[in-house]
């Protein structure tokens, strides 16, 4: 249970507060948009009771095109991706996370280093192997995601996600978003597939397949391989799945592969003729 | 852990036009302090969980689901909840078209129809489910509420 | 008619939209000590031991009640514990009640109850439970108290038989010439109403126990704690304000005995208990599932000749409603169709779920979900149109149901009127199937549905009507408004009969045991007739009244008199007429002599001519009377990854007469929208354990704005004459076609049977593999 909430005015405060509390024994957590450590909290599944409210952080909330890189705030909210629509891949992707009320809360940071597994909002940047910002006590460092990203994004304890930039050129690129449910139009995904063509290369990531979110550059190669046939490609790109498939309330395992194939053949077909 | 000295944080919000000072447990929501500390029984519980959209208020314009927001974050934030509007054109749309039974998810959907409304000017087909998708209703089969919203865009062309 | 018909605003609308109404968890009462509920973590299993201490001992405990000590409570037969005691029958299933402070504090007490378990073989379905080596959940269930017309079977897992014998099946399979056998399954799901249940109880110095509980059966309530804690009944006051959403699930009484205990335990201090919408769903109870075997046959030319049934319904862990469930499926156990030969049986079964409350349809919906699938499969097989086969055998006045009640045009919709109309609709002889895109068709079903209630025979409805100074009147009724609008038709129904403002009839939306005449339970779709039945007996006895006392003033016999505007008039001179603000009080003379005093009257209503259902062929008059309805769906499916949409639902349906119009398309829509996500999303997934593994709203889900299909509803209008306005009960019959509506035209679409629910696109997918 939360017991106390501390609103810090800069990063130095905030990772500097984090450590302190550690050390007094506490149970620190960076507080973005805050759903999963209040309904998680409520469960008893969190142990948070110093929450570290970054959203008013500056740097956290960064949202801007200029020249190179579009630079985003782990602050903003899902809502506010969409809004500016900066990077329509994004925005669709992230339109189909929770409901709209709840987008307005949810934010980017949240999503991604949150404890659902889904975190549907890091694939493109996976897709675009953009660079993150993470900053602790010690220092701020900058990595490729794709170097740092192991089935979550790790960090270290009192580290923070502060921004992530993406190249302009990606901005643009055509792309596939498409969210399977397992039934209708609402509820968690069965899988979230997110493609792009870019310098006459299809990359993929998806989420909900396992139980992590992956892109993964071997699946890419064998898709990319176009002197097989597009059913032959994403027959065989199953084997490439980094890890077990998921059986759960959603679906079984045999009908995510199923979909799987044919989402991977809805995407070869779709960004092929570009 | 129970503390020994309990932690209470003192927030200044706007609500429904009039300033509020509330003092609360860092780890109390937005909604339970409504309720319990304002007694503005309003904004109904569903699920505490973000899913139901029952205990949905308007934030500096946006709708926002007051079950994942602590009481502490809204320092110095403008609130308006169902008792804040009277006689809206969305409250005398809903009576007209029948758009509720049981009226537990009524507030909910009002909130969200006027945020989004105030916001988004001629508001299309697909605008609307997007709003609306965040709100379960129980009762009706949506179609009553959806004419309803339908009705206040129509009859407020230019104010919505 | 002035008010009959109309569609009247709802008497409450405006406390609805402007969040001023009021539900139960809305009297705060932050007097109130907080219970939280110790829940089992076994499906099955023996408790071994239950430790409270350190519980007890947490700062700010103020009681930890445990099961022993307590009685057994139930509705149709006692088998619940009112705490688990030496076991645990389902996984949530709640053991102790801590009484505290706050809710962090019973929380964190609650977990600090140390519970041995030895756990048991958990069965997970009725198919497990009446398997030979199924371990038996209630041993002994024979020496259970029990109502009449429940038949356990000693030795099992089935805690009520309910057979239906009509004319001699084996004479009606040999006269088929065309037979299908099949199975069908529905898994638990849940009412998931938006209003959590939550009950305050406190316990007065002289023992007056009060309690407000958001129940569809105060008055049940009110029955069993005095009957099972023998309280006083007279010492028992429940009161139930608006209710935000029921669906059956409030009608069965749970919450408020945990409420009772704990405010017994700490001395009658005021103690409240609500749900979180976790306990909701696993905890309290659920909507019945059903296992279903079914043997159909017709002749050449489709007039069905036998129809032979199994049904087992997963009542969960304890009776609670489930035995009269059972009857309620077997009292209709076919569709509307009027069938020589009918052998059903009927079964209850105890299985390791939560256990089943009534859910909107009363089982009806389940077994229509089989019957209809059975009726497509036989048509289809007999090579005759879908609607055609349906009509042939449509049951008539005259024609005999299952348990044998012969029909008169009073006591049954048109069938028939309403599968005509539906073909016109749907404009069905244009196609039921045709390919829209490649691998996507769009495609028809339908399912003919009706639905009597088996509540009774010995239940009541009372109604007290008071004045006020102003000639107006208050209605009182026992009827919980749970978002129906019955309510507000009552004032309709009256306003008609007193031909007066509908405005000037007010009605107490708070319903109170003590002071509220009993509306036996706000159910079974029997409100307008039980309740407005006596509204119009109240009605007649205050006109009699006042024209009793204007006929003394005007000095003209009463027979000269009638009543309209809120006056009392001489009918060959109107204007020779007094008005009510003048009576309703007593009239004074001139010279001051007064007369009369206040103005009361009082009404009530029982359903008459209902009888046993025989033991052995289950004959019998179950209810008042049949509504009827022809439904369907038309679907667009992707035909390789059975993913659908549901672009329309039509509901034809016969209601005798429409009371409040808008009213009544909002029930009938609101019951086909639960009825589409019941049958397309809705279910409860159980792990080995029992274990219910998508307990909340984002993972159990009901329809979604968006998800919405376009509605078109006829009614057909054949009236009840025991009714008010010939109105027929309409509340639940929306629901009951649509899960087999969908399923026809999936099975029709996919060319496979479909007969599992929940109709997801992996469900479908996998029936079609298996098929």
């Amino acid at each position: 249970m939360i017991n106390e909430f501390f609103r810090p005015q800069t990063i130095e405060q905030a990772t500097s507060f984090f450590a302190q509390k550690m050390e007094e024994g506490y149970h620190p957590s960076y507080y973005n948009g805050g759903t999963e450590i209040i309904t998680l909290g409520r469960l008893d599944q969190l142990n948070v009771d110093v929450a570290i409210d970054i959203k008013s952080l500056p740097s956290c909330r960064v949202h801007l095109l200029d020249e190179d890189y579009l630079v985003l705030g782990s602050a903003l909210s899902l809502t506010d991706l969409a809004e500016a629509n900066y990077f329509p891949l994004l925005t669709d992707i992230s339109k189909e996370v929770a409901d709209k009320t709840a987008r307005n809360k949810i934010t980017l940071g949240g999503n991604i280093c949150g404890n659902i597994f889904y975190r549907e909002a890091v694939l493109p940047f996976l897709l675009t192997n953009s660079i993150f910002v993470l900053a602790d006590k010690e220092e701020i460092r900058t990595n490729y995601l794709m170097d740092l990203f192991q089935e979550t994004l790790p960090l270290k304890e009192g580290e923070l996600f502060v921004q992530a930039f993406i190249e302009k050129k990606f901005l643009t690129e055509p792309y596939v978003a498409i969210k399977v449910r397992q039934q209708w139009k609402t509820g968690y995904p069965l899988i979230t597939a997110a493609a792009m063509k870019t310098n006459h290369e299809i990359r993929v990531a998806f989420s909900g397949l396992c139980s992590f979110p992956f892109r993964s550059i071997q699946m890419e190669n064998m898709l990319n391989d176009t002197s097989l046939s597009i059913s032959e490609r994403s027959r065989a790109a199953t084997k490439y799945i980094p890890g077990d498939i998921l059986n759960d309330v959603e679906g079984s395992s045999e009908y995510r592969l199923f979909i799987f194939t044919n989402l991977l053949e809805k995407i070869l077909i779709q960004l092929e003729g570009n | 852990m129970i503390y020994e000295t309990p932690n209470l944080v003192q927030v200044t919000v706007k609500i429904n036009g009039e300033i509020q000072q509330i003092i609360v447990p860092p780890s109390k929501t937005l909604l339970a302090s409504l309720r319990e500390d304002l007694f503005l029984t309003g904004s109904k519980p569903g699920c505490f969980n973000g899913d139901c959209g029952a205990c949905t208020v308007i934030i500096d314009e946006l709708p926002m689901k007051s079950c994942l927001m602590l009481a502490a974050e809204v320092e110095g934030k403008e609130i308006t909840t169902i008792e804040g509007l009277s006689d809206s054109p969305v409250q005398r749309a809903f009576i007209e078209n029948f758009a509720f039974q049981c009226g537990y998810c009524t507030p909910g959907f009002i909130m969200n129809i006027q945020a989004m409304l105030n916001s988004v000017k001629n508001p299309s087909p697909d605008t609307i489910k997007e709003w609306l998708e965040s709100n379960i209703c129980r009762c009706t089969s949506y179609e009553e509420i959806e004419q309803a919203v339908q009705e206040v865009i129509d009859k407020y062309p230019s104010k919505y | 008619m002035k008010y009959i018909g109309k569609s009247v605003f709802r008497k409450e609308y405006l406390a609805k939209v402007t969040g001023k109404a009021k539900y139960t968890s809305d009297f705060l009462a932050t007097d109130a000590l907080h219970v939280e509920m110790v829940k089992s973590i076994y499906g099955h299993a023996y408790l071994k031991k239950i430790d409270i201490e350190k519980a007890e001992n947490l700062q700010g405990v103020r009681a930890v009640i445990v099961g022993k000590g307590l009685p057994r409570i139930g509705e149709e037969i006692i088998d619940r514990p009112a705490l688990a005691v030496d076991k645990v029958r389902y996984y949530g299933e709640v053991i102790a009640l801590v009484v505290a402070d706050t809710i962090p504090i019973a929380k964190k007490a609650a977990a600090l109850v140390e519970i041995e378990y030895e756990p048991l073989a958990v069965v997970n379905s009725p198919q497990q439970a009446i398997d030979k080596d199924a371990p038996l959940l209630h041993e002994g269930i024979e020496n259970y108290s029990m109502d009449k017309g429940i038949y356990p079977v000693k030795g099992t897992n089935i805690n009520n038989h309910t057979k239906i014998r009509k004319g001699d099946i084996q004479t009606g399979i040999k006269e088929g010439e065309v037979m299908i056998e099949s199975s069908f399954s529905i898994p638990i799901s849940d009412h998931a109403a938006m209003e959590t249940r939550a009950a305050l109880c406190e316990i007065d110095p002289n023992g007056i126990t009060h309690i407000v509980t958001s129940s569809q059966a105060p008055y049940m309530v009110k029955k069993i704690i005095s009957r099972d804690f023998h309280v006083e009944a007279g010492n028992v006051i429940v009161e139930t304000p608006l209710v935000g959403g029921a669906y059956g699930g409030k009608a069965s009484v749970h919450l408020e005995i945990f409420a009772y205990i704990a405010s017994r335990a700490v001395g009658g201090r005021k103690v409240r208990v609500f749900n979180t919408r976790e306990e909701d769903i696993t905890v309290s109870p659920v909507h019945v599932g059903l296992e279903a075997r079914i043997k159909l046959a017709c002749t050449k030319e489709g007039k069905l000749t036998a129809a032979q049934m199994e049904y087992f319904f997963d009542g969960g862990a304890y009776g609670d409603k489930s035995p009269h469930l059972t009857t309620a499926g077997a009292v209709d156990c076919t569709g509307p169709y009027q069938i020589d030969h009918i052998w059903c049986d009927s079964y209850s079964v105890y299985t390791n779920h939560p256990y089943a409350a009534p859910f909107r349809g009363f089982s009806h919906g389940e077994v229509h979900f089989a019957f209809e699938r059975a009726v497509d499969m036989l048509a289809k097989k007999a090579g005759i149109d879908l609607l055609t086969f349906r009509e042939i055998n449509a049951i008539k006045p005259g024609d005999t149901t299952p348990t044998q009640v012969v029909l008169t045009r009073s006591k049954i919709g048109d069938v028939e009127k309403c599968i005509q109309k539906f073909r016109e609709i749907m404009e069905w002889d244009k196609g039921q199937i045709e390919e829209i895109a490649p691998n996507k068709v769009r495609v028809k079903g339908v399912a003919c549905t009706w639905k009597n209630s088996t509540i009774g025979p010995n239940v009541s409805s009372g109604v007290v009507l008071t004045f006020n100074s102003d000639g107006s009147i208050n209605i009182m009724s026992g009827l919980v408004e749970i978002g129906t609008g019955t309510k507000t038709v009552l004032a309709q129904i009256l306003a008609e009969r007193m031909k007066m403002k509908v405005e000037k009839i007010h009605v107490r939306m708070t319903v109170d045991t003590q002071t509220v005449p009993e509306h036996w339970k706000t159910v079974a779709s029997r409100g307008t007739l039980m309740a407005g039945r006596a509204v119009l007996d109240a009605a007649e006895e205050a006109i009699q009244k006042l024209k009793s006392l204007a006929s003394t003033i005007l000095r003209v016999p009463e027979d000269d008199l009638d009543v309209a505007n809120e006056k009392v008039f001489v009918k060959s001179n109107p204007s020779k007429s007094v008005p009510f603000s003048e009576i309703v009080y007593g009239y004074t003379y001139p010279n001051g002599n007064a007369i009369g005093g206040q103005l009361l009257a009082t009404g009530s209503y029982t359903i008459t001519g209902l009888t046993n259902l025989d033991r052995e062929t289950g004959a019998g008059n179950p209810g008042p009377e049949w509504a009827v309805a022809c439904q369907g769906v038309e679907v667009e499916i992707d035909v390789t990854t059975c993913v659908y949409q549901i672009t329309k639902a039509i509901s034809v349906i016969d209601i005798g007469e429409v009371l409040n119009e808008k009213g009544a398309l909002g029930q009938v829509k609101g019951a086909m929208s639960m009825g589409i996500a019941w049958a397309g999303r809705e279910a409860l997934y159980f792990d080995e354990n029992g274990r219910v593994l998508n307990p909340q709203l984002r993972t159990y889900r009901p329809l979604r704005f968006g998800e919405h299909p376009k509605y078109v509803i006829e009614f057909i209008k054949t009236p009840h004459l025991e009714a008010p306005y010939g109105g027929r009960g309409a509340g639940e019959h929306g629901l009951i076609g649509m899960p087999a509506a969908l399923a026809n035209a999936l099975s029709t679409a996919l060319k496979v049977d479909i007969n599992k629910l929940p109709l997801t696109p992996e469900s479908l997918w996998k029936q079609r593999k298996e098929s």
